[in-house]
């Protein structure tokens, strides 16, 4: 089977998902109105208005304005820059560690493996949420700070992964075939093995974007998150709070954006998984 | 089995420290000192009674040798005195001695988490069995929908609305705090009634979060569970589908579901600082928000290693129930 083969069937597999295909329709659509947010939005973020308001949605302001007159819509478009960026960032960092950590313990077994294997199970039975909060209050709440953070407690499950896959793939014929042509270790572990360890790695970096955007509106919804006046989705949410009982509005469209795009990770990160696992191919089995 | 436990338990202090030392150095790298806070609050202070104070609590030292200090500490359960301006004991704070058991701090969040934990059991369990037994049905169709939809739910979105609804629109339900502002004029069932009113928002948004994935995993894991051969034989001997599925598949099926549980602890005790600010539960949750705000240093430690004995502590349990539900791991022991 040639490469191009492969691709082609997973992704044959991929567009028959009907729900996968939905969410990459939805990670996609995020990405443009990131990219593109200020010809999109039709306000600008940070105009404030106070003729109009907390007005409620209405032909003018699509989905309202906040507590400054500010346009509800157009800090949701410009909010999905903060979401999109913390969720990749914060994911690329932890996937790398994951993979670093993960590749070590399983290629070198022994003692790096246990004191990895030791880390990753310390690291799992923290409240993570106590200690990113604890550390964003006391480094300061910048994007980046964020970003790194969630970064930084996030990778255990992309290290377990990726150790798994070390542990089997490292008896394989061509590791060893690598090594009598002489490859050294790194050689071996980062051209020959993680290549081969890749296809689970990004289905699980898919889904851990999703758990990242939650972690950052509930960071900013506590308000220690980017900090206001930049829109997050998260921020416009805590408005929401504080005006509960006159602005439903500022409650309901924010979260609504942070549930789609929550759900359009998963469903892009489940589709992937079904069309990568070789198991599933039933029908190329055949 | 006893020799097992007191082996868990004594693992548990490596990790205790592990844990601590980690969060410890967290802290204690961060840029600024405790005492710029305590400096700021007070015009009066010289540098001098600055610099007499930074001796006080050790941090002219090195971090680890702070942390020697700390420890040597809270092995006598001391956790000092808080920074704000009350002064109070640390330990104090969190259980204060003076209110009735179910106004401390500990208490509160320790109670949210426990009711919730049994909530979630009692709601994800039968869900995934009735979803594994009536397998693409349409109501095994409805599950799978709610609950891909439950996982993507920000639950303090999810408090929003529900307070929305219930609190406001309907005007059922209290949207913050413990208790009502004339709880104290109230007969005895009509406190017990307020208790559980105020309750009934704060424990569904906390179980909310894990129940999706456990009833999933109660799901998949029943539906290994009754694809083996002694369901197979249990039902060729005749035995009713009710014995079956209660009786020989459940055990085996519960078993993965006891590691999920164990491991879903740190969530929920997390979880505890958003729920908490949210409702405005006077919880250990809310206290480390206002606690981190503040730079409350012997605060803070204390809060995150309780809350790490609180997470151990539940692992403890998870592999209790384990070995409870398994017999091949009490014959192992």
């Amino acid at each position: 089977m040639n490469r191009h083969s492969l691709t082609a069937i997973i992704w044959k597999r991929f567009l028959k998902n009907r729900l996968a295909v939905a969410g990459g329709i939805v990670v996609a659509a995020l990405v443009l109105l990131a990219v593109f947010a200020p010809f999109i939005a039709p306000y600008s973020p940070n105009d404030i208005d106070r003729r109009h308001i907390l007005e409620p949605p209405g032909s003018r302001h699509l989905l309202g304005t906040d507590d400054l007159g500010r346009d509800v819509l157009s800090r949701m478009i410009w909010g999905a820059r903060i979401s999109l960026a913390v969720g990749f960032v914060a994911v690329g960092i932890a996937t790398c560690i994951g993979i670093v950590f993960g590749a070590f313990a399983g290629y070198y077994g022994g003692w790096a493996d246990r004191i990895i294997t030791r880390f990753i199970d310390i690291m799992l039975t923290i409240p993570t949420f106590f200690l990113i909060l604890t550390v964003i209050a006391f480094i300061g709440s910048s994007i980046w700070n964020i970003m790194v953070v969630i970064g930084l407690t996030s990778w255990m499950g992309v290290a377990r992964l990726v150790r798994a896959e070390f542990l089997t793939l490292k008896e394989r014929d061509y590791v060893l075939a690598a090594r009598a042509l002489g490859a050294g270790n790194m050689r071996i572990i980062f051209r020959h093995i993680m290549i081969n360890s890749m296809a689970p790695v990004l289905v699980s970096s898919v889904l851990g974007i999703a758990g990242a955007v939650l972690l950052e509106s509930s960071l900013s919804f506590l308000g220690i998150g980017v900090q206001p006046p930049t829109p997050t989705w998260g921020n416009i949410l805590t408005l929401g709070k504080d005006n509960i009982e006159i602005a439903w509005w500022l409650s309901v469209f924010p979260g609504l954006a942070i549930l789609i795009t929550v759900l359009g990770y998963n469903l892009l990160g489940e589709g992937v998984r079904d069309s990568i696992d070789p198991r599933l191919w039933d029908t190329e089995r055949k | 089995m006893l020799k097992y436990l007191l082996k868990r338990i004594l693992e548990m202090i490596p990790t205790l420290i592990g844990i601590t030392l980690i969060s410890f150095t967290i802290i204690h790298l961060a840029p600024g000192k405790p005492t710029d806070i305590l400096a700021d609050f007070n015009p009066k202070m010289t540098p001098e009674a600055r610099e007499r104070l930074e001796k006080y609590y050790g941090l002219d030292k090195p971090v680890i040798v702070q942390y020697g200090m700390w420890l040597k500490r809270i092995v006598r359960l001391d956790f000092g005195e808080s920074f704000s301006s009350d002064r109070r004991p640390v330990m104090q704070k969190i259980w204060d001695k003076k209110q009735p058991l179910i106004d401390r701090r500990l208490f509160v969040t320790f109670m949210i988490n426990v009711i919730s934990m049994i909530v979630i059991l009692l709601i994800s369990i039968p869900i995934g069995i009735t979803s594994a037994t009536h397998r693409n049905s349409l109501y095994d169709k409805i599950m799978t929908t709610t609950v891909f939809v439950g996982f993507a739910m920000p639950s303090f979105w999810l408090a929003l609305l529900l307070m929305m609804f219930f609190g406001i629109y309907l005007g059922w339900l209290p949207i913050s705090g413990l208790k009502s502002m004339n709880y104290k004029t109230l007969s005895f069932a009509g406190q017990v009634f307020d208790r559980v009113s105020h309750l009934v928002l704060p424990v569904f948004i906390a179980s909310f979060g894990s129940l999706a994935g456990d009833s999933r995993y109660m799901r998949s894991s029943m539906l290994e569970v009754i694809r083996q051969d002694y369901i197979t034989v249990a039902r060729a001997k005749g035995l009713p589908e009710r014995i079956v599925i209660y009786r020989h598949a459940l055990r085996n099926a519960l078993l993965p579901l006891i590691t999920l549980i164990g491991l879903s602890i740190p969530g929920l005790i997390g979880g505890s600082v958003i729920l908490e600010s949210i409702f405005g539960i006077p919880g250990m949750g809310q206290l480390l928000f206002m606690s981190v705000m503040t730079r409350d240093y012997p605060m803070i430690m204390c809060i995150l290693t309780i809350g790490a004995i609180l997470t151990l502590l539940g692992n403890l349990l998870a592999d209790i129930g384990y070995m409870l539900a398994d017999p091949r791991i009490r014959a192992q022991q």
